[in-house]
């Protein structure tokens, strides 16, 4: 399953019309040790670039933008005694929500693995 | 994800490749490049200070003497505390304030005998240094030691790993300090600083804080801390951070800080605000500082509002994040006096939502410093 990313430094997995979305490792390296996820409730319809979740670190508050539009199916609710599992597997047990994409056609924006390491190699 | 923080002109650390090669996270503050954290992480140097001890280099921090005739009955112009009872080596925490009240800056001021020793904000080093050369008497001259580092050794082991450097600092207590030779170089060593534990502050000069900070950070109880928990740890212990609890707007008294009203001083006034400050002493501020303890994990930050249980806009929060040692998120705000006391219940708008807060008393985590009476 491949990887996508956003400016914002979302990933996005898309499998059968459902989008995984999560924050990128670089970004839990600059947020720094996360205390606290705060979760969307389920079956909100989103657009793209609209706040879905706020991941706390203890440096600052950031929030997440949603990659896509759809419907949020599921939220990763071991994130909420676990925030910690954002810094340990951003990409793997840290992923934050699911969202039921409306329109599988209609994915832009997004960078694959190579052009966003190109991307955060230009930030810092 | 939004805000990753953007790059202004700054100023370098002394030491920053010391802090480079300790695996230290750099961000600008106060003007300066500053290490964050370091490879163990903020949480980890946060507990680490409480249980053993952390190196800090606040070298950002302005420090000069003021010379002359008489200084602290010069300062006295300015602030209002009563710095001429200062016994020598003896130090204070105190204020600038302004014709309204509120604080300019609040630094530390120490006698050293024939000068007083100021260490303040790095942010408003240049901006108070020039105030006070303009606004105290032409009998006293304020000298910037601007070639001189700044670190903090925080934490109860502080006094066991500071002595094999400095052995007579076993003789001191907290705010008195002491001037020490380290390989020739006169440094000022105080027992004093942001964390709530015992710890020293000590003032290098350059050419000799390299080995300094090797020596003490080399040291098996010791590590390096950043930023990140100088502000977790100085939140539980309840301090002021200038800029987000106190500021130009608040004064001493609304921020809880009445004991930097020497007690002649509210009689005899003499300081910027004074008759501001001296009614607020007498008839009680009509809003104060507290502490507010918050249920559940979300952190209400700088800015975030406060109601009553009623709905009603009491005030707003001046710090807040999650704090390691009380393994929960804590805050520091103001609210109107009336709902100041303790438990009093409020609740608190974070992105829309009411999390429930309840005021405690400041500090959270009791201070542990060592005072001259628990040591024989």
């Amino acid at each position: 399953m491949s990887l996508s990313y956003t400016k914002d430094h979302e990933w996005v997995s898309i499998s059968q019309s459902i989008a995984t979305i999560g924050i990128s490792d670089f970004a839990q390296e600059q947020l720094g040790e996360v205390v606290f996820v705060e979760l969307p409730d389920l079956e909100r319809n989103v657009t793209k670039g609209e706040s879905v979740a706020v991941v706390e670190s203890v440096k600052a508050a950031s929030e997440v933008y949603s990659p896509v539009d759809g419907i949020i199916t599921e939220c990763n609710e071991s994130l909420i005694e676990e925030p910690k599992r954002l810094n340990l597997d951003p990409i793997g047990n840290g992923w934050i929500l699911k969202i039921a994409l409306s329109n599988p056609e209609g994915l832009s924006g997004l960078m694959d693995e190579t052009r966003y390491k190109e991307y955060i190699q230009g930030i810092v | 994800m939004g805000s990753i923080e953007e790059n202004a002109r700054i100023e370098r650390l002394y030491l920053e490749k010391f802090h480079q090669e300790r695996g230290a996270k750099i961000v600008p503050f106060a003007g300066y490049a500053m290490p964050v954290h370091y490879s163990s992480g903020i949480i980890a140097e946060h507990l680490h200070t409480r249980k053993a001890a952390a190196l800090f280099d606040i070298t950002h921090m302005g420090q000069a003497l003021l010379k002359g005739l008489d200084p602290a009955k010069a300062l006295e112009s300015l602030a209002p505390s009563n710095f001429v009872e200062l016994a020598p080596w003896q130090m204070c925490y105190t204020v600038l304030t302004n014709n309204k009240g509120g604080i300019l800056d609040d630094f530390m001021v120490t006698n050293f005998g024939r000068s007083l020793f100021l260490i303040v904000n790095g942010a408003l080093k240049k901006a108070d240094f020039s105030y006070i050369k303009r606004n105290v008497n032409a009998d006293v001259e304020l000298e910037t030691l601007d070639e001189r580092a700044f670190f903090a050794l925080q934490g109860p082991l502080s006094e066991q790993v500071l002595s094999r450097v400095f052995p007579e600092v076993k003789e001191i207590f907290f705010l008195s300090s002491l001037e020490l030779v380290f390989r020739d170089a006169i440094c000022f060593v105080s027992r004093s600083g942001y964390s709530g534990e015992d710890g020293f502050e000590i003032s290098v000069p350059f050419d000799v804080a390299h080995e300094f900070a090797e020596i003490v950070e080399a040291q098996p109880e010791v590590i390096m801390a950043g930023l990140g928990a100088r502000d977790s740890l100085r939140l539980e212990a309840g301090l002021c951070l200038y800029g987000n609890d106190i500021n130009q707007e608040t004064t001493p008294i609304e921020a809880g800080l009445q004991w930097v009203v020497g007690k002649e001083r509210v009689k005899t006034g003499g300081f910027p605000g004074a008759n501001v400050i001296i009614d607020q002493v007498r008839q009680g501020p009509s809003r104060q500082r507290v502490g507010i303890r918050i249920c559940g994990r979300a952190i209400a930050r700088q800015n975030t509002e406060i109601e009553s249980e009623t709905g009603q806009k009491i005030g707003f929060v001046t710090s807040g994040g999650f704090c390691p040692s009380m393994k929960s998120p804590l805050a520091m705000g103001y609210v109107q006096s009336r709902f100041a006391g303790d438990n009093t219940r409020v609740r608190l708008l974070v992105r829309g939502k009411k999390i429930p807060g309840i005021i405690q008393p400041l500090p959270f985590i009791k201070h542990r410093y060592v005072r001259s009476s628990e040591k024989i």
